[in-house]
């Protein structure tokens, strides 16, 4: 079949190949490397929509298409379920190899950046300063873990499934597809929530924590923003955790020497 | 510390540090929910708590961004949420090693990522001439040894570092002559300040979030005062 007469008819992929697909998607950085970084992981996620080209796995197309979609790639992993998509589609469809090949290198950049934005700079900082609200307000464990696992995930496998049907659904002209508002604004909007929650959680966190030494309260705020401003000014070349770990030793050095 | 402890913080070690990155990025290894985890299966759900929302403050600024390397915070919270929940009774050192622990944990569990990406890479070259066949049973074995690799470098990171972590702190703990108040106080200024940095690193950018943030903060402080 030609790639204009197949692009007539959509393909299909029975459920179970989508589960399969929808499961493997989560071990897509499974073989994470400097140099192919998840390249093998899109090979693996493909795999299972690949096996329905003709001539099955021992197939001649099955094999072109499993050394192309193994090759070097990069892309925030959850957006990768886009990726997945279109380029399952694109191979079903028998579209060009030189075409599929571009394609796949130019969503890199954009399935990276906007999930950086969107997932590591904004969802996940959101639901973990929603956490440590709902710890500072009083809530126990079990229903810390709820809030958090039950917010983050609802995001996280949402965002999978909604990749995979995209994809699937637009092929090869996916880039319409990503510039879905909420992929556009979404990141702005959840930092500025995000921004909020920070200024309501941080006291909260800080008052259940601090318990015992409450009583120093008003030197722990004055520490607080000079080592937060000290941070900043060291942006870039110093990470805040390494300086907690200096303060933190130093701390029990003293405790223990000063016996 | 029993065997049976020992077991379970290695193999929780090891399947919440394959969250991490392999499987399934289900943010199981956030600091807030390994710890808790952690003290739960340890007997101190609520110690494990107060670690997990300790080190969440700080893990805050580390954004888990593809090449970068950064802290492993999952292996190293179930380190940090044990070492807290194993102290039969709460003492003035407690928290503070057990967040000194996890961090130094973390650190180290960055360098073992760095590892197995490398090992990862050098399992992708052998295979590379077999992939270029299209092999899918090359592919499988490839995520298949990465995982495997992953896990047993959770699980064996965990281990490694509670049995490092455990005497030192219970000998640290026991010649503590910092007041139960200021050791808190400490740590709670070490790990607001961090957090306080993540908050503008990661919000700077966006228009009008200082002031999204103070009004935040209004309502928090607010929210002190009534309760």
């Amino acid at each position: 079949m030609t790639a204009s007469a197949a692009s007539l008819v959509a393909p299909s992929l029975p459920v179970h190949t989508w589960v399969e697909i929808f499961i493997r998607q989560l071990a897509v950085q499974a073989s994470w490397n400097y140099e192919l970084l998840l390249g093998t992981g899109i090979g693996f996620c493909l795999e299972p929509a690949l096996r329905h080209l003709t001539g099955g796995r021992e197939g001649e197309a099955y094999r072109a298409a499993m050394a192309r979609q193994s090759a070097y790639f990069n892309a925030h992993p959850y957006l990768t379920a886009v990726a997945v998509g279109s380029l399952a589609r694109a191979e079903l469809e028998r579209a060009p190899a030189g075409q599929i090949e571009r394609f796949r290198t130019a969503l890199c950049g954009p399935l990276g950046s906007v999930g950086d934005r969107l997932v590591w700079a904004g969802w996940l900082p959101f639901c973990s300063l929603l956490a440590l609200a709902a710890f500072g307000l009083g809530a126990g464990p079990v229903a810390v873990l709820l809030i958090f696992l039950g917010l983050y995930n609802v995001g996280h496998i949402g965002l999978r499934i909604w990749g995979l049907r995209v994809g699937w659904t637009h092929g090869m002209r996916v880039a319409a597809a990503l510039a879905n508002p909420v992929l556009r604004h979404g990141p702005t909007h959840i930092a500025r929530a995000a921004a909020v929650l920070a200024g309501v959680a941080l006291p909260l966190a800080l008052e259940r924590i601090i318990e015992p030494g409450r009583a120093l309260l008003g030197g722990v705020l004055l520490a607080t923003v000079v080592g937060a401003a000290l941070i900043t000014r060291l942006h870039g070349r110093v990470e805040g955790w390494r300086i907690a770990v200096g303060v933190l030793a130093a701390c029990a050095l003293y405790a223990v020497v000063a016996r | 510390m029993t065997p049976e402890q020992l077991f379970t913080v290695a193999l929780l070690g090891a399947v919440i540090g394959l969250d991490v990155v392999s499987f399934p990025q289900a943010m199981i290894s956030r600091p807030i929910v390994a710890a808790t985890i952690s003290g739960l299966l340890l007997g101190d759900p609520a110690g494990g708590l107060l670690v997990g929302a300790t080190l969440e403050l700080i893990a805050l600024e580390t954004l888990p961004v593809g090449a970068s390397r950064y802290p492993e915070w999952g292996s190293a919270s179930v380190v940090g949420g044990a070492l807290f929940a194993l102290r039969p009774t709460p003492t003035s050192g407690a928290l503070t090693m057990a967040v000194l622990g996890a961090l130094a944990t973390a650190w180290v569990g960055g360098w073992t990522m760095y590892v197995i990406r490398r090992f990862n890479g050098a399992i992708a070259r052998r295979w590379i001439p077999t992939l270029g066949l299209g092999s899918g049973r090359a592919v499988i074995a490839i995520q298949t040894a990465g995982i495997t690799a992953d896990f047993v470098r959770g699980g064996l990171l965990a281990l490694l570092a509670i049995l490092t972590f455990d005497p030192l702190t219970r000998a640290m703990v026991g010649l503590w002559s910092l007041d139960a108040r200021l050791s808190r106080a400490v740590v709670v200024a070490a790990a607001a300040a961090v957090a306080a940095g993540a908050v503008w690193k990661l919000f700077h950018n966006t228009p009008g979030a200082r002031w999204y943030f103070a009004g935040g903060l209004a309502i928090g402080l607010l929210l002190l005062v009534i309760r």
